[in-house]
Formats: C-alpha cells, sequence, structure tokens
C-alpha cells in the first residue's frame, strides 16, 4: 500500500509538471505570443516594446524556466486588463466554481443514485421505464440549453427564480441542476445496470436464502458491492463539473472562473486564461489522486496490480 | 489433437461478432433502436439535400421582417418556422445548420477514432516502456479541463472548421485509446494470437489479421455514443462564439444569437436546442443498440 501511494505521488507531481509546460505553451502555438495578446491594429513599435516587456524576445527555454520559477510561487502574471495579480483574481472566482460544481455533484449523487437503484430494484416495472427514458433523454439535452430553457420558463413566465447573478439558492437551483444533467443521468443508467448485474450474483441468492430481509440484502449485500465502479465515475464527473461549467456561468453570468475565461479571451487577457487552466489542471490531477487512494483503500486487489 | 484445437478455436472466432442478419433483426425488434436509426438517417438526409429542402436562402436578410413568429401563431404564410434578428429564413438556417453539427461530429469522431485505435493497438500490443510513455500521455490528456483548453486554444489560433474538429479530437481519441489497450492485453494472450508468432507472423500483419478484427467493436460502439456528445460539444463552442464564424448557419451559433431575444421570441431559443436535442437523441439511442448488440460489457461508456 505504502508503495502504491508513493507510485501515484510520484505520477501527480510529473502530470503537474507536463501541466506547466503545456500552459506555458499554450501561447507559443500560433509561433508569436506577442502577436496573440495585442489587437490587430497595434503598431510595429507595439509589438517590440510588449515583447521586451514580457521578455518574449529571450531564448524559449530561458523564457520556460522564469515561467516556472514564477508560477511555482502562484505568479502568473499581472492581467492586462485589470492590473492586478492572474492568480489572484482567478482565485477570487474560484469559489462560485466550487460552490456550482459540489452543488451540481450533489445533485447528481443524491437524485441520480437513489432514482437507479429503485430503478434496478423494481426492474421491468412501468417506474424502471420511465427513469430510462427519462434519463436517456437528459443525455441527449445540451445543458446550456435547457438552462436557456429553465430562464424562460421560471424566470420569464413564472417569475419565481432570478435568471443571473449570485447569492441565494434562488441563483443557485438552475444552473447547479443544468449543470447537473448529463452526469445524474449517466450515474443513475450506471448504477441501474450495475445494480443488476449485483443482484444476479450468487451471494445475494445466498442473502436471501439465509433469511435476510429483503431490506438487509438490498441495502447491504446490492448496493455495497455495486458501489465501486461508481465511486471511479463519481471521481471523475467532479473534476469534469470543476473545469466544465464554462457555458452555464456564461448563460447565467455566474461570476465563476469560466465565465472570467470567457471574458478574458474576449480581452486576449490571457494571463488569467493561464492562471486558470492551471488552477483547474491541478485541481483534477488533485482529485485523480484522490480517488485513486480511495479506490484502493476500498478495494486492495488495485494496489498489488 | 490439433485438429481438436483448430476445431474448438474456430466456433468462438465466429462467436465474436453476432452475423449481420442477426444484428438487423434485433434492430427490428429494438424499437427504440429504430427510432434513432429514423432519426439519425433523417437528419443525415437533411443535412446533404439542405439547398433542395430549405424553403429559402438562409442568408437572406429582411431587416423589416425580423423576429416573425412562426406561422400557426402569426398567421402568415411565408415563414414556416418564423425569422431570426435578421429577417432570415429560420426554417432555412435550422436546416443548413445541421450540416456543421454532423460534419464536426463525424469527423471529430473518425479522426480520434483512427488516432486513438493506433496508440491503443501499439500500446496494447508491444507493452512495456512504449505501453508506460503512451498511458502517461492519455493521463496527461485526461488531467485538462476540457472545454477551458479548448477555448484558450481556438482563441489564440483562430476559429474555424479545421481547427474546431482539431480542438474536439483532442480529449475524445484517449477513451478508444484505452478501452482498445485494455481489449489488446487480453487478445494478445489468446492462443490464436500465440499460434500466428509461433509460425513467424509479423507484428504488423499479427495486428492487422488478428488483433484489429477483434477490436473493432469497440471503436464503432465508442464512436456512435460519443457522436451526441461532440455534437453538444461543437453546439457550446459555436454558442460562445468560438465555433465555426458567422453567417455559416450552426445551431449554437442560432442559439446564442436567439439568446438576447429570449424575453420576445420564445423560437430562435427553443428550436435550436430542440434540433439538438432531437439529433443526439437519435446518435445515442443507435449507440446503446450498437453497444448492447456487440458489446454489452461496456456499459460506463
Amino acid at each position: 500500500m505504502a508503495g502504491y501511494v508513493v507510485k501515484r505521488l510520484i505520477q501527480a507531481i510529473v502530470l503537474l509538471k507536463c501541466v506547466m509546460i503545456i500552459v506555458f505553451l499554450l501561447l507559443h502555438m500560433t509561433g508569436d505570443p506577442v502577436v496573440v495578446m495585442l489587437d490587430t491594429d497595434a503598431t510595429h513599435e507595439d509589438i517590440e516594446y510588449m515583447r521586451k516587456l514580457m521578455g518574449f524576445d529571450k531564448p524559449l527555454h530561458v523564457q520556460y524556466w522564469r515561467f516556472l520559477q514564477n508560477a511555482l510561487q502562484g505568479n502568473f502574471g499581472e492581467s492586462i486588463e485589470h492590473g492586478e495579480s492572474a492568480m489572484g483574481l482567478v482565485l477570487e472566482h474560484f469559489p462560485a466554481t466550487i460552490e456550482m460544481a459540489v452543488g451540481a455533484f450533489a445533485f447528481a449523487v443524491l437524485i441520480g443514485i437513489p432514482f437507479g437503484c429503485l430503478a434496478a430494484f423494481k426492474e421491468g416495472s412501468a417506474y424502471d421505464k420511465g427513469c430510462v427514458g427519462v434519463t436517456v433523454l437528459m443525455q441527449a439535452v445540451p445543458d446550456f440549453w435547457l438552462a436557456i430553457m429553465f430562464i424562460m420558463f421560471f424566470s420569464v413566465i413564472l417569475g419565481i427564480l432570478p435568471s443571473f447573478g449570485r447569492g441565494s439558492w434562488q441563483h443557485f437551483i438552475m444552473p447547479a441542476f443544468a449543470a447537473s444533467t448529463y452526469h445524474l443521468a449517466r450515474l443513475a443508467r450506471l448504477m441501474r445496470s450495475q445494480m443488476l448485474e449485483v443482484l444476479r450474483q450468487d451471494y445475494i441468492t445466498t442473502a436471501r436464502a439465509k433469511g435476510l430481509s429483503e431490506k438487509i440484502v438490498l441495502m447491504v449485500h446490492a448496493l455495497k458491492n455495486s458501489s465501486i465502479p461508481i465511486v471511479t465515475v463519481m471521481g471523475l464527473d467532479l473534476g469534469i463539473l470543476l473545469g466544465g461549467t464554462v457555458i452555464i456561468e456564461v448563460v447565467f453570468a455566474w461570476p465563476g472562473v469560466g465565465r472570467l475565461v470567457v471574458d478574458s479571451i474576449a480581452n486576449r487577457d490571457f494571463p488569467i486564461v493561464q492562471a486558470a487552466v492551471f488552477l483547474l489542471a491541478s485541481g483534477f490531477v488533485l482529485i485523480n489522486l484522490a480517488v485513486d487512494l480511495v479506490y484502493a483503500y476500498l478495494d486492495p486487489r488495485i494496489s498489488y496490480e | 489433437m490439433r485438429e481438436q484445437a483448430l476445431a474448438i478455436q474456430e466456433p468462438m472466432e465466429l462467436e465474436a461478432l453476432p452475423e449481420r442478419p442477426k444484428i438487423w433483426a434485433s434492430l427490428w425488434k429494438d424499437k427504440s433502436a429504430l427510432l434513432g436509426c429514423v432519426i439519425l438517417l433523417s437528419v443525415v438526409v437533411m443535412a446533404v439535400f439542405a439547398p433542395l429542402l430549405a424553403p429559402m436562402d438562409p442568408q437572406a436578410q429582411l431587416l423589416d421582417r425580423n423576429l416573425k413568429p412562426p406561422m400557426w401563431s402569426d398567421g402568415q404564410q411565408i415563414y414556416l418556422l418564423g425569422t431570426d434578428h435578421l429577417g432570415r429564413d429560420f426554417l432555412s438556417r435550422l436546416i443548413y445548420g445541421a450540416r456543421i453539427s454532423l460534419l464536426v461530429g463525424f469527423f471529430a469522431v473518425l479522426l480520434t477514432g483512427c488516432f486513438g485505435l493506433c496508440v491503443g493497438l501499439v500500446a496494447g500490443y508491444f507493452g512495456g516502456k512504449v505501453d508506460f510513455l503512451l498511458m502517461r500521455l492519455v493521463d496527461l490528456v485526461l488531467s485538462f479541463p476540457f472545454i477551458l483548453l479548448a477555448l484558450a486554444t481556438i482563441a489564440i489560433v483562430g476559429p474555424s472548421l479545421v481547427v474546431l474538429i482539431l480542438v474536439m479530437s483532442m480529449r475524445i481519441w484517449v477513451i478508444y485509446a484505452r478501452v482498445v489497450r485494455g481489449e489488446v492485453l487480453t487478445l494478445r494472450e489468446q492462443e490464436f494470437v500465440q499460434a500466428a508468432r509461433s509460425i513467424g507472423g509479423s507484428h504488423l500483419r499479427i495486428i492487422a489479421r488478428h488483433i484489429l478484427p477483434n477490436v473493432l467493436a469497440p471503436v464503432i460502439i465508442i464512436a456512435s455514443l460519443y457522436l451526441g456528445r461532440m455534437i453538444i460539444i461543437e453546439a457550446g463552442l459555436s454558442f460562445l462564439g468560438l465555433g465555426v464564424p458567422p453567417p455559416t448557419p450552426t445551431w449554437g451559433g442560432l442559439l446564442s444569437d436567439g439568446k438576447v431575444h429570449l424575453y420576445t421570441s420564445w423560437w430562435v431559443v427553443t428550436l435550436p436546442g430542440l434540433a439538438i436535442t432531437v439529433t443526439v437523441l437519435g446518435a445515442n439511442l443507435v449507440g446503446d443498440w450498437l453497444r448492447n448488440v456487440l458489446d454489452p460489457r461496456l456499459k460506463s461508456l
């Protein structure tokens, strides 16, 4: 187990280093970062001045070294638009993104898993068929369009929920639910098929034959054994939600990292983009690490592979 | 002894893929799969024959006729599904919009399929250091917040159809690579592969003749299951203004244009989303059916 933990830690550190390199190279993709950062009407002098100012006139490895030293201290340069530290601005917007991601994750888990289990317990019933139908539809709906439809129905027609901003639970419920739809449906479907498979196993028959109550058979034996693959998917979902609610944030004018990035792209404010990609990618690496360690704890066979 | 071994081997290989008549029969039996096929085929036909089907030029603007509601709620007989904010026929724009969605979706899925398949085959077959390095690359790709990276890339390189397809392919290939690698790992220990190796088959021949046919099923399944995701991602990027640039109509672009008029004109925000939903539903139903028929184990995809 200790060996496995060390191995996963080293892998995570190497991954983070690669994340650094890619974030650094982002601006160099077209060959000239200065042209990317400036407007099309910039003069030749502007470009040269900017090149000197940002250190883009130095060799690439020198630039990378400087970038790395700064980045390790959380310094991704200053926002061109706001004049503040880029990482500081991203961190300022981070709680809103976490709030939405965790909210959407909670919706997905708290609704998806019980509904998936119930559908499996009542396989073939009208409820099961309804559940499958609804989840299939939910996986096909683009979440940002659903968000717009929510606004149209709850804000414009009924006028009971605010259509943008952040603050109260009324602000929170539509964006979080819209962001969760795909994940909710996927978790429910996976839970259902996983549970169906477990219910067919011999140890369930044995448990029933022993005379255990149906409640204990389902809740203890079936639920526990079907949960391991679900944990993996849940970990992935949380990571995806952290970096993937961009469009929902834009639709609801939610003051999170995603909207900050979209605005920064419009302003060609790339230090913010770099800082945001770095922060979310590192967060994702750490979540994956945590999931793997939890997984190894739940199923000790993993660490011996 | 040898004949017996061959006799056992043969039916196993045949069972790997159900025969064709069985596939079609199961399609007829599975009504939701049939619905999916009908939807997907209709959208493809709509996209291919857009110039014949669209009642008007999707770019023609008539500013004095902007935001006209659909025919049934207005009484006028000109615009079946109304007009957008520049007075362009909405039905024609929806029909043309299918082109970009399907084009990007199919190409992204095809490109990632080929690339992911190759990576998975090489990693699984050769194992060792090659496998280790390729799988770390997969981890790296998986550890990036995809949408943010896609936004940044498109913003830096500039939006176009090719950039869009390439950016969307960055992420999905790893899913093929992982699944294919897993399949190859078990396949390469099988007797028919060992046998091919023992009679001196080259690596290329073994991969092409013996391994490849056996991993095609998961590739087809992933491709069909991710077609819908691709269409949604393309719509999302277009919605943010990072898709194929205007005036080319795209479903995501229509939504983004329509969002401002949400309070007055329901059709400009409702219809493009419905078009996306129905198309993705068709693709997903076909994907689910292919998975159930070809390889039910892949349920977590």
